[in-house]
């Protein structure tokens, strides 16, 4: 499992997790799983265009994950905000279809998009991903304080003179450039779970915002690197173990906060709030 | 209203000023001033122009007529800090945040970066917890905190960048009686020990008649603005409104009663009937 060929899938799939952990917090704190699943979505018609015109999947999936992220925080979003995700999630996704629809590639590749794969991450891709991981990590570091005050109360952030609506766009381009990561092993479908399973679990065990992002990233590199093994030793699909782990982990969360006896409203509350 | 002599000492002035909103004036002539040190509530019923003068003052909306001035007292120039404890601030019960993280959010939450760590940082946060007498919860989620115990945190997160001006929108609408009278209390006393003018929105006055130094009362779009003496009494209260209202003491409570027949007299008897629902 660690031969060479494996190389390109453990170095991703490290960096992925990396991203997820923390960026995962953000979309827990801000309630925003929604989007999170949004944004994958759109970003896979993006590689099935790629494919069909022969071009690298990391470009289109950038750019329609760009085109997700203007969907999500330019659409009428007055009245509900979800209808505008929403309205986005199916636009492109009804894209993907038509794309796939037009290559005459293996279904498998369909299979890979949606729901991952772990042979076939090629080295070739880990500088842009590496770059990408980085760059996500130092705005992440940049905007820490007004993003966790935007996720906290947008009220508070406003009259402490933070601007909620830059927040929002500066949080959907750090999850689109998670997505662009993590897709190509975990498979979009299943790019979501890593994003909420870990953080969600982390939350209900910390106490402090930092700490919530330590022990996400901890939890989200024990979950990818376990499904990596798992899924290279048994050759079930890896989104099956990214999804079941990640729920576990919740579960775990879930189950030893109520062991240490914190407040049932504690867990209550982080329940509903998922 | 005549308004007192500007002492240099004022934090706030608010002279003549006149708001429009949709064509329609909302709140007009309206004028008082409020030192450092001192603490003021704007009283008045749903729809009275509570909201408009508050965030004209913070510079939300624009007066048509009319000024509001914020000092320094040093006379430093750039614009003196004002803060706000805005109406609605809803607190997740499962964020991962302790109550002394919300309030060092106050002092540096819009800044960008990490937050490395900083003795000066958590001394200054630290103070700000023993003023509002939250020590004793400070380590806890601030989310799972009862009304009271978070209306203290949040004025915390509000004073630890040493405004001039705090402006708190309706802090103590939520809050039970006894809360909503420890709050008061505690505001005045901020008022006095950390050297900063207090105003606050509140449609029940009576947690408040005993420790704020001075009303603004608004009726109509007007105001009517004194110490409590000298504003709660039916003659300025029947001008303010233009027709005849009593002041009643009830025990300890104050009850503005407008006479029957006044096309707004229901809105007004919301008013009155503030203090029953906190009872």
């Amino acid at each position: 499992m660690f031969a060479g060929f494996m190389l390109g899938t453990w170095m991703v799939g490290t960096l992925a997790a990396l991203v997820a952990g923390v960026v995962g917090v953000f979309v827990v704190l801000r309630g925003s799983a929604f989007a999170a699943h949004t944004l994958p979505l759109s970003a896979f018609p993006g590689a099935a265009a790629a494919s069909l015109v022969g071009r690298s999947q990391i470009l289109g999936m950038v750019l329609f994950a760009g085109v997700g992220v203007v969907g999500i925080a330019r659409l009428p979003r007055r009245d509900d905000h979800d209808v505008g995700t929403a309205l986005t999630l199916v636009t492109l996704l009804g894209l993907g279809a038509l794309f796939l629809s037009l290559t005459n590639g293996y279904a498998s590749e369909v299979y890979a998009l949606l729901f991952g794969q772990v042979l076939g991450v090629g080295v070739r891709d880990l500088t842009v991903v590496a770059i990408m991981g980085a760059v996500a990590i130092a705005a992440t570091a940049v905007f820490y304080r007004p993003l966790l005050l935007t996720s906290i109360s947008s009220e508070l952030a406003e009259a402490q003179g933070v601007s909620c609506e830059q927040m929002d766009v500066i949080f959907l381009i750090l999850l689109a450039l998670t997505t662009v990561m993590t897709l190509p092993i975990v498979g979009a479908l299943l790019v979501f779970s890593l994003l909420v399973g870990p953080p969600a679990a982390a939350r209900m065990l910390t106490k402090t915002p930092l700490h919530t992002v330590l022990l996400s990233v901890v939890l989200a590199l024990l979950v990818t690197w376990l499904a990596i093994a798992l899924s290279y030793l048994t050759n079930w699909p890896i989104g099956f173990f990214v999804g079941a782990l990640g729920a576990l982990a919740y579960g775990a969360g879930v189950a030893w906060s109520a062991w240490r006896g914190r407040s049932r409203r504690d867990v209550a509350g982080a329940t509903r709030a998922i | 209203m005549a308004v007192r002599d500007a002492p240099t000492t004022s934090a706030l002035v608010v002279d003549r000023i006149e708001v429009v909103l949709g064509g329609r004036p909302i709140i007009s002539n309206v004028s008082f001033l409020l030192g450092r040190g001192e603490f003021a509530g704007v009283i008045g019923a749903n729809g009275a122009g509570k909201t408009t003068l508050l965030r004209t003052i913070l510079g939300l909306e624009r007066a048509s007529q009319g000024t509001v001035q914020i000092h320094d007292a040093t006379g430093s120039a750039g614009r003196p800090r004002v803060g706000y404890v805005p109406q609605k601030v809803l607190l997740d019960p499962s964020l991962p945040l302790r109550a002394r993280d919300l309030v060092a959010l106050g002092l540096d939450g819009h800044r960008l970066g990490l937050p490395l760590p900083s003795p000066a940082r958590d001394r200054l946060v630290a103070e700000m917890l023993e003023a509002v007498d939250a020590q004793d919860f400070a380590d806890e989620r601030v989310g799972t905190l009862s009304g009271g115990q978070q209306q203290r945190i949040l004025i915390a997160h509000a004073l630890i960048r040493r405004p001039v001006l705090l402006v708190m929108d309706e802090p103590l609408a939520s809050l039970d009686v006894h809360s909503a009278a420890s709050v008061a209390a505690l505001l005045a006393h901020l008022a006095k020990t950390q050297d900063v003018a207090i105003l606050l929105s509140a449609h029940d006055m009576n947690p408040l008649v005993g420790v704020m130094d001075r009303i603004v009362y608004l009726a109509n779009g007007h105001a009517a603005e004194g110490s409590v003496e000298e504003v709660l009494r039916g003659d300025v209260l029947s001008e303010l409104y233009g027709h005849h209202v009593d002041v009643i003491r009830v025990h300890d409570r104050i009850v503005v009663v407008v006479a029957p027949g006044d096309p707004s007299a229901t809105d007004h008897a919301t008013l009155l009937s503030g203090g029953r629902e906190t009872d």
